[in-house]
This record gives C-alpha cells, sequence and structure tokens, in this order.
C-alpha cells in the first residue's frame, strides 16, 4: 500500500518564514503603548553583602522619576519557580530583604517617563552595603566553615531531607574490589549564558476591566502567568499573558524573572511598564546553565566490561537554585550514562555559592553527564587497549537492562545510532558490532553477559 | 542641549525627525518611525540584528547618532522588500531555512544585501566575512551561508535583476 504524502519528504516552507524575512514577525519587544514608562533595577555591586540601609533621595529628584519599588512593596516578596509542584523551601526574593547573594541581585526597581531617567535614577540610588565573606566553589561551599549563602543553614538543596540526590544499583565497592583496572576522572564545566540575541523583557499593560495584559517572551506562559498571580497575591483571572515568538530561549526564558515586578509597577502607577534587560544583564545576571563538577570512578573487567560506576556530581545552582534541582534530579537519572552497569552508586549535589543563579538550559543536566561520561569512555577505552566504538558497543544498554535507578530500559537505539553513526564517517566496524541489536539479552542473537 | 531636527531619506520618502543629541538611529527608526524590522539585540554594536544600509553600507543603527545620516539614504529590511513578493534574498532565506527564532533575521538580509548589491560572485570566504559582524543563537550559521549563496545565483541567473 502505498499512499501520498504531502508533508513526509517534501520540502515545507515554516509557517512564520516570510514574517521572519521580511521583519514582520512581532516580537514582545515590537509592542509599543502610549504613555508606557520604562522599569529598570538597582543591582547589588557585591557578590554577598548586608543591606544596612537603601538611600532614595537623590534619585527621586532626577526629572522623569516615578517611583521606587523595594521589598516591602511586593505582596509576596518569594520566588520559586518549582513551587508550582510543591517544591520547597521558598528561596529566592523578588527584591533583596536584608541581605544580597550575588553581584546582579535586583534590590530596587525605579520606574521613571523615560528609559533614560530610569537609569539615571538608578545611578543615584545609594546604597550602604556591609560586605560579606563569599564562596565561589562548590567544594569550598561544603566545607564546615564556608560562608552560608542560603537563609536555612547549610549550601545544599535539600531531597527528601538528604544533601545530595542518590541512586543506588548493586555494590560498588564490592564490584571495585574484584575489578581488573579502576579508572578515575573529575570533569568541570563552565557556566553558560544561553546568549539569545531578543533579551528578556515583558511590558505589563493596566486594561480598563481591571485587568493587566502582560506581553512577555516567556517560553513558559503558565509559569509565568501563575508565579505572578502568587508573588502579587492576585487571582490569575486578573492577569492577560500573551506569548508570542520568542527570539531565541533554549531555556533561558522559563525563569520568570520580569514580569511580577513589572506588573506590580504597572499596578502601583496605571500605567504601561516596560521592563527589558540590556545584554549586560542578559549575560551577567540571567540565569546561566550551572557549573558542574563531576567525578567518576569505574571499576573495568580486562576485556572492558564496566562492572561499577561510582558518581559525585556537584551542581553549582549559584544563589538561588530556580530549576536548578530539578535538572540535578534528571542528571542523577542519567549520570551512568546508556550503558549496562550492574553497580553504581552515584551521588549528585546541587549546591549553593555567590555567583549568578542557574536554571533551564538545553540537556537540562544530562549534557554535562554525557560529556563527562563520553570522555571517561575514551579513557576506559586507552586503559583496556581497544578501540572507543568497541568500549561502548560492548557496554551499550539493551531493551530490557535495569537502569540505576530501576527503569527498564525501553526503545534502546544506542547500538542502531552508533551504528547508522560508522555508516556515515566511513568507519566499518566488525562484524559482531555490525549484526548486534538492542534486542533483549538472550533473545534472537543470543548474546548475554 | 536642544533638540534638533534631522531629515534624511527612508527607501524612496524624506523623513523629518526631531531628536535629542547622541538619539540613535535604531531608536529613531524604532520608537518614532514604526519600523520595527530593525531588531534591538545588545546596543553594543555587539550582534548585528539593527544593522540597515546608510548609503548602501551595512551599518549597525544602535551605535548610528541619527545626525550622522543627516541627509543621507537610508534602506531597512521594510524598504528593500517588494510591494508584492520577495527579495530574491529573502526567498532564499525561506528556501533554505536561513533561520530559527528568526531574531537576527533582519540583519542577515541587510548584510546580504550589501555584500550582493557590490559583489554579485561572492566566494563562501566573502559571504562569511560580510556576516561576521551578525551573530545567530540558533542556525549554526551553514543555512544563513547557503542561502546567501543561492541568492547571488538567483540574481545572476536573472541578469542580475531584483523586481521591485
Amino acid at each position: 500500500m502505498t499512499a501520498e504524502l504531502n508533508v513526509v519528504g517534501q520540502s515545507v516552507d515554516r509557517s512564520d518564514g516570510v514574517g521572519h524575512v521580511t521583519g514582520r514577525t512581532v516580537y514582545t519587544a515590537d509592542h509599543l503603548f502610549p504613555a508606557t514608562l520604562h522599569l529598570k533595577m538597582v543591582r547589588s555591586p557585591l557578590h554577598h553583602a548586608r543591606i544596612r540601609g537603601i538611600d532614595l533621595s537623590e534619585a527621586m529628584r532626577v526629572p522623569g522619576f516615578v517611583r521606587a519599588l523595594t521589598a516591602k512593596d511586593v505582596p509576596h516578596n518569594r520566588y520559586t519557580i518549582l513551587g508550582l509542584i510543591g517544591v520547597e523551601p521558598e528561596e529566592e526574593f523578588v527584591l533583596a530583604e536584608d541581605r544580597v547573594r550575588f553581584k546582579g541581585e535586583a534590590i530596587v526597581a525605579v520606574v521613571a517617563e523615560t528609559e533614560a531617567a530610569a537609569l539615571e535614577a538608578v545611578a543615584k540610588v545609594r546604597l550602604d552595603l556591609e560586605e560579606l565573606p563569599a564562596v565561589f566553589d562548590v567544594e569550598e561551599a561544603l566545607k564546615p566553615d564556608a560562608p552560608i549563602v542560603t537563609h536555612w543553614g547549610n549550601n545544599t538543596f535539600m531531597y527528601e531531607g538528604h544533601p545530595c540526590r542518590r541512586v543506588r544499583l548493586g555494590d560498588v565497592e564490592a564490584a571495585f574490589a574484584q575489578a581488573d583496572l579502576i579508572v578515575e576522572g573529575v570533569y568541570n564545566t563552565s557556566p553558560i549564558e544561553h546568549a539569545p540575541i531578543e533579551t528578556t523583557g515583558c511590558i505589563a499593560v493596566p486594561e480598563a476591566n481591571g485587568r493587566y495584559t502582560v506581553y512577555t517572551n516567556t517560553q513558559a506562559l503558565y509559569f509565568s502567568l501563575d508565579n505572578t498571580s502568587i508573588i502579587l497575591q492576585v487571582p490569575g483571572n486578573r492577569l492577560h499573558f500573551v506569548g508570542g515568538t520568542v527570539g531565541g530561549g533554549f531555556g533561558g526564558k522559563v525563569d520568570v524573572i520580569v514580569e511580577p515586578i513589572a506588573t506590580l509597577a504597572a499596578m502601583l502607577t496605571n500605567r504601561p511598564v516596560r521592563f527589558w534587560y540590556s545584554r549586560s544583564e542578559e549575560m551577567q545576571v540571567s540565569s546561566t546553565r550551572s557549573a558542574w563538577r563531576i567525578y567518576l570512578k569505574d571499576g573495568v573487567t580486562k576485556d572492558g566490561r564496566i562492572s561499577a560506576r561510582k558518581v559525585t556530581s556537584y551542581a553549582d545552582c549559584g544563589a538561588y537554585s530556580r530549576q536548578t534541582p530539578y535538572a540535578l534530579t534528571k542528571h542523577a537519572a542519567n549520570a551512568a550514562g546508556p550503558y549496562a552497569i550492574p553497580n553504581v552508586s552515584i551521588d549528585a549535589y546541587c549546591v549553593y555559592t555567590n555567583r549568578q543563579p542557574s536554571s533551564a538550559m538545553r540537556g537540562f543536566g544530562v549534557a554535562m553527564a554525557s560529556f563527562a561520561l563520553e570522555v571517561q569512555m575514551d579513557k576506559i577505552a586507552e586503559r583496556v587497549g581497544v578501540d572507543p566504538w568497541t568500549i561502548r558497543f560492548i557496554n551499550a544498554y539493551r531493551n530490557g537492562d535495569m537502569k540505576p535507578h530501576r527503569k527498564l530500559a525501553e526503545d534502546a537505539t544506542l547500538i542502531e545510532t552508533m551504528q547508522a553513526a560508522a555508516r556515515l564517517v566511513g568507519h566499518e566496524l566488525p562484524e559482531e558490532f555490525r549484526t548486534m541489536t538492542s534486542a533483549p539479552r538472550g533473545a534472537s542473537h543470543g548474546e548475554d553477559r | 542641549m536642544a533638540s534638533t531636527i534631522v531629515t534624511f531619506e527612508l527607501g524612496d520618502r524624506v523623513v523629518e525627525v526631531m531628536v535629542a543629541p547622541m538619539t540613535t538611529l535604531q531608536s529613531v527608526l524604532r520608537n518614532q518611525l514604526g519600523s520595527l524590522a530593525t531588531k534591538d539585540g545588545c546596543r553594543q554594536g555587539g550582534c548585528g540584528s539593527c544593522t540597515v544600509l546608510v548609503d548602501g553600507e551595512p551599518m549597525m543603527s544602535c551605535l548610528l547618532p541619527v545626525e550622522d545620516v543627516a541627509g543621507r539614504r537610508v534602506a531597512t529590511l521594510e524598504t528593500i522588500t517588494p510591494a508584492q513578493g520577495l527579495h530574491p534574498i529573502q526567498q532564499s532565506f525561506i528556501d533554505h531555512d536561513g533561520f530559527q527564532c528568526g531574531y537576527c533575521t533582519p540583519g542577515m538580509v541587510m548584510v546580504s544585501k550589501a555584500l550582493l548589491d557590490h559583489d554579485p560572485s561572492p566566494t563562501e570566504d566573502d559571504v562569511t566575512l560580510a556576516l561576521a559582524g551578525n551573530i545567530c543563537r540558533c542556525t549554526g550559521y551553514q543555512p544563513i551561508i547557503r542561502a546567501v549563496g543561492a541568492a547571488a545565483q538567483a540574481i545572476r541567473a536573472n541578469d542580475g535583476e531584483v523586481a521591485r
């Protein structure tokens, strides 16, 4: 039976293509409203400090100054994006209260008639800050004498009462004792900024019916609406959120950073308020992918089978964890890699430091695990004396294999993907790998371990 | 300092704007003239999304005081878009998937137009060099480079004629 296919196998124009090439696509920043006020943020110049005082007197004399907002103006001054799914505790402040925990943390929102006036007023707000010791390294942050970043007394996110997310399968220590080789490695990644060409921003517009229309380039419209509703303590039906074409996100626009404060400013002034990140804010203040440090210890047989893998991971979530605790859970589920390893132990820590907060970015905790694991696999191959293909084929998981987090592997395609990759790069695989499949062990090919 | 009146050509019309000193061409285009195809990505001359043509040369409008274009010809993505249909460069960006989010596309099309107006047969290196000031975070650039090369071919095949 051959059906006529209209889309599969055809080149289909994107529905937004003409808009993009003619400049007619409307991005959030392209919504312009008369009498719009501009919001700019006074930010901490220090990595960690106690706030002793805020002096607005000079700022208020700037022509065009309309008003300033501080923590006491925010009805529920806590921002905890994962609070929507019951994650506790509430940790971040919409505007800082007694302490700032990273360089760039928002302290005072200034609203003015023009951007220039807002910037001038921001420059004239006088902060009285007492600098505190800061910590910038995950393992330093876990030492007993480290400065404490959080308000609950230690520097780790707590997973059901534990300082780390733990995964256990079999007995790694017993397997290490019997292994022919032990291969260890430590892998570090840097924080990465998504750097969308369109920076983060929104415009909140008071409507005649008492509602607020919020035009935003969020990637997560309902996260934005719900968090704004919680922070402002107004029912969701007074908020009308309008999304649209996002000028690049990559996970960086999943946090709800601009909407609550812009909407509050619109409520307090009864004017449209635009809060748009400058490029510097996008780079230095918006969430990054967290920095990671991953320790791997593998027990390996002399023919290259990995019998045990121990993973200790630290995600540097920065001063506030945002979506990193969730990224870390995904990391822990994937930290042994797509390999069938009978003994696994994973401890993954989400650690607070005085760095820029981290959050979602494509790959979400898994990309860094893959980086560490695949470099480690090459290292194992070298130690065993086989090529990088061999080490992966002989350890690849198959359908029906038990993964460390107690899920059976389903729809495994690692073997078939590697076979396709080998064909594409013109690498000739030996017969045993060419004919290998992801079928359950003991099935058609009868190959078992 | 007092505001001044600046007159320049925008496409085929003459525009007159009143501006405070050091107002950028980008700000005038977006906030006074409604030319929203000219994007705002960094205001530092770093991303190229605000690129327009001034007397045929690509310039980043975020760094250009509007006084500097007094009496000169400015082209934006709107002014080079034909009344009917698309410029061959625009069509080629669609045909070769030269965008994902589209935010850098106006700047990409403008620098490509400046390149092809000067040199109808650029090498791939010429294209890469012409695009070097424009950042795209989605595509990895290869589809854009292919789109510009194919647009050059399409324009040459039509004896250099571009519908207007």
